[in-house]
Formats: C-alpha cells, sequence, structure tokens
C-alpha cells in the first residue's frame, strides 16, 4: 500500500486557516455569552485550534517534538478545567447564579 | 453551534462532535497516538466534568439571560475582525512547498514515548505535579465550602 502525503493532498496553508476560524470562532464565544461553563468551552475550543496547527506542522517538519507538546497542551487544559469547574461549583453554591455580570465584584 | 445554541446541553454535544472532527484531522496527520488520547481525554473526561457540573448546577433549561445587543455586534465584530486580519495575514505568507518524503512513523506510541521520556522528561515530570496540585485544589475548593454550610 502506497502511503499518501497529506500535503499533497490538503496543503498546510488550509490547516492554518482552520486553526485560524476555530480560534475565532473560540474568542466569539468567550465575548457573547453570559454562561460561565460556555465561556470555558470556548476557551477548550482556542486550545483545541492551536493543537491541530501544532500537529500540522509537526507532521509537516517531521519532527515529534510538536507533538509532545500538544500532550503537555492536553494535560494542562484538563488541569484547568478540574480547578475551573471547581470554582465554578463554588461560586454557584454562594451566589446561586454563574452569570458572569453578575459576578463583577469581588466582595459579596 | 457550540457557541449558538441556547441550552448548555447542546451546546456541549455539539462540542463533543467538534472533537471528534478534529480527532478525524489527527489521524489524516498521521498523529494516531494524539488521536486516541484526544478522545479519551477531551470527549470522555472534560465533557463529562462539563455535563456532571451542568447537571449540578441544574441549568438545563434556558435560565441565561443574554447580554445587550450593543455588547453582542461587538463581539461578533471583534471576532470578525481578528479573523479577518488573521486570514489576510497568513494569505499574504509565502506558500510553504510540500514535504517530499515523510515519515509516517512519527505518530506512534513507541516514538512520542521515546521522545517524551529522553527530552522532555522535566516537563513530563513537572506535569505530573501539575495535575496533583490541580486535584488538590480542586478537592480543596469544594471541601472547604462543605464545611462553612455544614
Amino acid at each position: 500500500m502506497t502511503l499518501l502525503n497529506i500535503f499533497s493532498v490538503v496543503p498546510i496553508q488550509y490547516y492554518i486557516f482552520i486553526s485560524a476560524v476555530l480560534f475565532s470562532v473560540g474568542v466569539l464565544g468567550v465575548l457573547f455569552r453570559r454562561n460561565a461553563i460556555i465561556i470555558f468551552m470556548s476557551v477548550e475550543l482556542m486550545l483545541n485550534s492551536v493543537n491541530l496547527l501544532l500537529v500540522a506542522f509537526s507532521t509537516y517538519h517531521n519532527d515529534a517534538s510538536g507533538q509532545v507538546f500538544v500532550f503537555f497542551v492536553m494535560a494542562v487544559a484538563a488541569a484547568e478545567v478540574a480547578v475551573g469547574l471547581a470554582i465554578l461549583v463554588t461560586i454557584f453554591k454562594n451566589v446561586h447564579s454563574i452569570d458572569i455580570d453578575e459576578l463583577k465584584s469581588l466582595k459579596n | 453551534m457550540t457557541v449558538l445554541s441556547k441550552n448548555p446541553v447542546h451546546s456541549v454535544i455539539y462540542l463533543i462532535g467538534c472533537f471528534f472532527a478534529i480527532a478525524g484531522h489527527y489521524l489524516l496527520l498521521n498523529a494516531q497516538f494524539l488521536a486516541i488520547v484526544h478522545i479519551i481525554v477531551y470527549a470522555g473526561a472534560i465533557m463529562v466534568l462539563f455535563l456532571s457540573t451542568l447537571m449540578l448546577m441544574n441549568l438545563n433549561e434556558e435560565t441565561e439571560q443574554h447580554k445587550p445587543a450593543l455588547a453582542k455586534i461587538s463581539a461578533v465584530v471583534a471576532s470578525g475582525v481578528l479573523m479577518l486580519v488573521l486570514v489576510a495575514v497568513l494569505r499574504k505568507a509565502d506558500s510553504l512547498p510540500i514535504p517530499l518524503m515523510q515519515d509516517t512513523s512519527i505518530g506512534t506510541i513507541k516514538n512520542l514515548g521515546v521522545v517524551l521520556l529522553d527530552e522532555y522528561l522535566f516537563p513530563f515530570e513537572f506535569a505530573s505535579i501539575l495535575f496533583l496540585s490541580a486535584m488538590i485544589g480542586a478537592v480543596l475548593l469544594t471541601k472547604k465550602d462543605k464545611a462553612q454550610t455544614a
């Protein structure tokens, strides 16, 4: 079986563009919504767009370091989500809302 | 759709679809290990975390009040301009040549493990410390509140 070179079918520019679009959608989500959980999901989307670009260039350059870096990004994202959602649960217990516009003040 | 759907549970489902699409891209790019890890970590762990938090907060219905129209329009304009700028800059960039030959064994577990534990041993250990602190922090954050109310 002959192995097809992916970059002769899908040029790497397309991966750059799809990453840019995904990142912009994540930014839109952060700016657009008031639900804090959805804002977290949008942050995940942005992290994923960067991961996709890292994998694309790692394959392009035949270098495994990029994929190792993606691995670390995933680890950091998982830790961030765990702590962030714990903070959200604590906030929800105190305020009974996760609307970020109601959480402007740090006291009361 | 993740961003725009009104029901948070629906947006979680859409996000899972998006993650599976990204995992498919990883497979296309010969990163098998990362594709599997991506599905396990994101679709398996993180989305379950999101869903259980949503259920804990009982936000299944549309309870969210939306931002005023001015804020919405400015958000759309800001992210649209960001996307336009990114795409415009990247179109100007020189097109990269297609690499002639490709080593397809880069994304295998064996190869990645060698690189991970050889060159990146210290960051690897540091990631484990990060996980430990995140775990302790999450438990502590949710437990302290219980002690206060009880």
